[in-house]
């Protein structure tokens, strides 16, 4: 019975975003008030809906309803109930679901943002976001139903995937979607301004804290995935450029290039139709990304089932979507007139390099991952395009970015003089130089060129953003949560370099052959094996080896990593075991069984690599804390009505 | 055109990729595969019909063999599927199946259901060792020499055409010759 009504739920779901859809878009344009009175309503009818459908499926998951066809494909009566309710969303039609449900929770907050905008506005931007969550749910219903039957029911299930069954990756794709899906608002509000013809910019205020908001969940959605990458997958690495990992880093890289268009448009009404465009862009990303992952075209480690049907539904979902906002913006954003100018040398230059070099990144990465697609219409062969393209061209755009935001952040609005300032960053800049060479050379004697220039770059953020803050605080002057959010993500930003710049210039990496008793060394440890062991866990079994690690004879840790045969999948899955010693990461993986108690090991020392991870906490931190700001929720009296006064006409 | 119609242009470039990616049609038999003249990569991975067992590409060393990549789910794989059957029956070169993001119980079904011609089906579930290969969309096909060499690649269905033009003039004469 439950999944009969979740699926009854979910069609009421669709009717309601049809609803909200058409009175959201039509009610503003025909200027009918009882329409645009009707959409809070239909949000809220469509949110419950929604609601209702997961929390049937969850329950039939919890209550291993093997005659769903989805439960039985998804989980296992041996599946521990944490993963029971997060299998919901381990494979395409319940992460769909999930992302609707996220959508239709965002949409809700908008209401009750929207409670301080013009109604005829707030009707328009939930308008769009009616039609997004149309488009979706549509597709779930025609193409990726959850709740088909099974008949007869399986006995039982055949398991949540292994890979997935990791406390890591359960929460990841919540916060992932919850940034993808955050995009849509942006989307929305530059759609509806479109519509209306507010292009003036206080769209631009409103979108901020959603945007910068979205902005933290995706940065924290990524690291987290990379972070189940390193220590799930033990593939020994962070980043591996894979199309899905590109699908998540293009919006979150056109994302940061808004964040910072934004805070042009709103401060200075500069950049407009720029900042509509990348608006249109970053969810833009966020749809091809989804389009990418699901529909077979490209194929990635993580992708979901292959279906070519779905992925003619996504493209024709895309083209009126991103097709639709273009041609709004072809017709809307030429009508766009910037009055006040700025001078080279002020912070908008500086913004206006930042998001040029930030789509230059987002461009490359894009380029670099429908490269096969590309190759493949122009018949020029198959290609596959990894790390030797995609590490130098995304630095060549990254470390002119990194060097101008030090620069950048001590710059005044509109006057490009920075000679008041010239004193305060060259000695940042040398005293992060000083700094950075006597990290690098007096830690580790070596390191590749970009090692000192990577590091001088980080220092010299680190140094130079937190001048003015300390400055103002020793004045007793208040600082903004603004100002404070964005010096966090900066700090941010900054580690996130230190850190990939040691891990790239000194990590250690072995593979050796290990009879028990037999050691290796390396990075300075030694290692030493000591056999392996069965071991049994509850629904796999698999050898358990254990490495002592001693550093010049003194115990470091045990190192126990394994290789687990799950019961109903009979897959193997190398379990790596990760330990933390002085910074330094050690990480060994089982590999081979060679024979008479040999193993293949892998042993590699990455040094800084947890701050990775840290570092796009502290962003996110950073992020969340300038979203917070009071500023962004109070729309002054004085400005409410004037902007009402010019609904419906043009922005000239 | 002007600047702001620019994007719109460029989704439509975009979208027309993203099109011919699905449609993707599977007579690419022409496109050549990196791999050609290069040692296959290698691949540790479960038997399909036998868990404990693992299918490597070391063991399958020292003799001609043809990796057949398919899945259960994969439409072309079961048109091809009457033609692999008859390159079995003929004895000339076994084939290795590769069962690509599949699902045990439904490939063993499948197995059932129309028949084995793989000696041997390896396992990938997670897609890793079809990206090595770089498998691109189900089916495809390459040919291994005893040393380990891709001598040809096939994407796209095998037909009774490509067995008969591709595949066998590649083989030694006397393997050709016992039927």
């Amino acid at each position: 019975m439950l999944p009969e009504l979740g699926h009854f739920a979910l069609i009421l779901a669709l009717l309601l975003a049809a609803l909200q859809a058409f009175f959201g878009i039509a009610g503003p344009m025909l200027g009918r008030e009882r329409w645009i009175a009707a959409v809070t309503p239909a949000v809220a009818g469509q949110f419950v809906m929604i609601a209702t459908a997961v929390g049937c499926l969850v329950a039939s998951f919890v209550a291993n309803d093997f005659s769903v066809m989805y439960i039985a494909e998804n989980s296992n009566s041996a599946l521990p109930l944490f993963y029971r309710v997060t299998a919901m969303w381990g494979a395409h039609e319940g992460s769909l679901l999930l992302w609707i449900l996220l959508l239709a929770a965002w949409t809700v907050a908008v209401t009750i943002g929207a409670a301080r905008l013009p109604p005829r506005f707030a009707a328009r931007v939930l308008g769009v976001l009616g039609v997004v969550s149309f488009g979706f749910l549509l597709f779930t219903l025609a193409t990726s139903n959850p709740f088909l039957r099974l008949d007869p029911a399986a006995p039982d299930g055949r398991d949540l995937n292994p890979i997935l069954q990791d406390p890591a990756l359960a929460i990841h794709p919540p916060i992932l979607y919850t940034g993808y899906v955050g995009f849509a608002v942006a989307f929305a509000f530059a759609c509806a301004a479109m519509l209306e013809g507010r292009l003036d910019q206080m769209w631009a205020r409103w979108t901020r804290p959603w945007t910068t908001a979205a902005w933290a969940f995706l940065t924290c959605g990524i690291a987290l995935g990379s972070f189940w990458a390193y220590y799930e997958l033990g593939w020994g690495g962070f980043w591996f450029w894979d199309p899905v990992e590109n699908a998540s880093f293009m919006p979150w890289l056109v994302g940061t290039a808004l964040v910072h268009s934004l805070a042009v448009t709103d401060k200075r009404g500069l950049f407009k139709s720029w900042t509509l465009l990348l608006a249109i862009l970053a969810f833009s990303m966020s749809m091809l990304g989804t389009f990418l992952v699901r529909s077979g075209v490209l194929v990635s480690v993580h992708s979901f089932a292959a279906d070519p049907s779905r992925g003619i539904f996504i493209l024709a979902f895309l083209i009126v979507m991103i097709g639709g906002a273009l041609s709004l913006y072809a017709w809307r954003a030429p009508l766009l007139k910037s009055t006040a100018g700025f001078e080279l040398g002020a912070r908008e230059s500086f913004l206006l390099f930042n998001n040029v070099l930030l789509v230059i990144a987002a461009a490359t990465v894009f380029a670099g991952t429908l490269a096969p697609l590309i190759s493949d219409a122009l018949k020029l062969g198959t290609v596959s395009v990894g790390p030797p393209y995609f590490n130098p061209t995304f630095m060549l755009s990254m470390l002119p970015l990194l060097a101008l935001l030090s620069v950048g952040i001590h710059s005044n609005w509109k006057r490009g003089r920075l000679q008041d300032k010239q004193r305060t960053l060259l000695y940042t800049l040398i005293a992060a130089a000083v700094l950075a060479c006597g990290l690098v050379f007096g830690i580790y004697s070596h390191g590749r060129v970009l090692t000192p220039v990577g590091a001088t770059l980080a220092l010299w953020i680190v140094l130079a953003s937190l001048v003015d803050p300390i400055d103002r605080w020793r004045r007793g002057l208040s600082l903004s949560r603004a100002v404070i959010g964005m010096t966090i993500a900066h700090l941010g930003l900054a580690t996130a370099v230190i850190a990939l710049t040691t891990v790239q210039s000194f990590t250690t990496e072995r593979d050796v052959a290990l009879a028990p008793g037999a050691s290796a060394s390396a990075g300075g440890y030694e290692f030493r094996f000591d056999g392996v062991r069965p071991v049994e866990g509850p629904n796999y079994d698999g050898v358990g080896g254990t490495i002592v690690v001693t550093r010049a004879g003194a115990p470091v840790t045990v190192l126990t990593p394994e290789k687990r045969q799950y019961w109903v999948q009979h897959q193997v899955i190398t379990q790596t075991s990760i330990k933390m010693h002085r910074g330094n990461n050690l990480l060994v993986a089982l590999g081979e069984d060679l024979g008479a108690g040999r193993w293949s090991v892998r042993i590699q020392i990455r040094p800084l690599v947890s701050l990775i991870w840290l570092a796009a906490l502290i962003m996110a931190i950073g992020g969340a804390t300038a979203a917070s700001d009071r500023r962004y929720r109070t729309v002054r009296a004085a400005e409410a009505p004037a902007l009402g006064a010019t609904a419906g006409d043009g922005a000239a | 055109m002007n600047r702001f119609t620019l994007p719109a242009a460029l989704f439509v470039l975009l979208v027309i990729v993203l099109a011919i990616g699905i449609k993707h049609s599977p007579d690419k038999g022409i496109i050549a595969s990196p791999l050609i003249g290069k040692p296959a990569p290698q691949f540790s991975l479960p038997s399909l019909t036998d868990a404990s067992r693992t299918v490597s590409s070391t063991s399958l060393r020292g003799r001609w063999y043809l990796l057949n990549v398919w899945g259960s789910w994969c439409g072309t794989c079961r048109e091809e599927h009457r033609m692999l059957l008859e390159a079995r029956q003929s004895g000339l070169v076994p084939l290795i199946g590769l069962d690509w993001k599949d699902d045990d119980a439904q490939a063993l079904s499948w197995l059932q259901q129309l028949g084995n011609p793989y000696e041997v089906v390896a396992v990938d579930r997670e897609g890793r060792t079809a990206i090595d290969w770089g498998v691109y969309a189900a089916p495809e096909s390459f040919l291994v020499n005893p040393q380990g060499i891709v001598v040809y690649k096939c994407m796209g269905e095998l037909t009774r055409q490509i067995w008969e033009k591709e595949i066998l003039p590649r083989l030694p004469k006397q393997q050709t010759a016992k039927s």
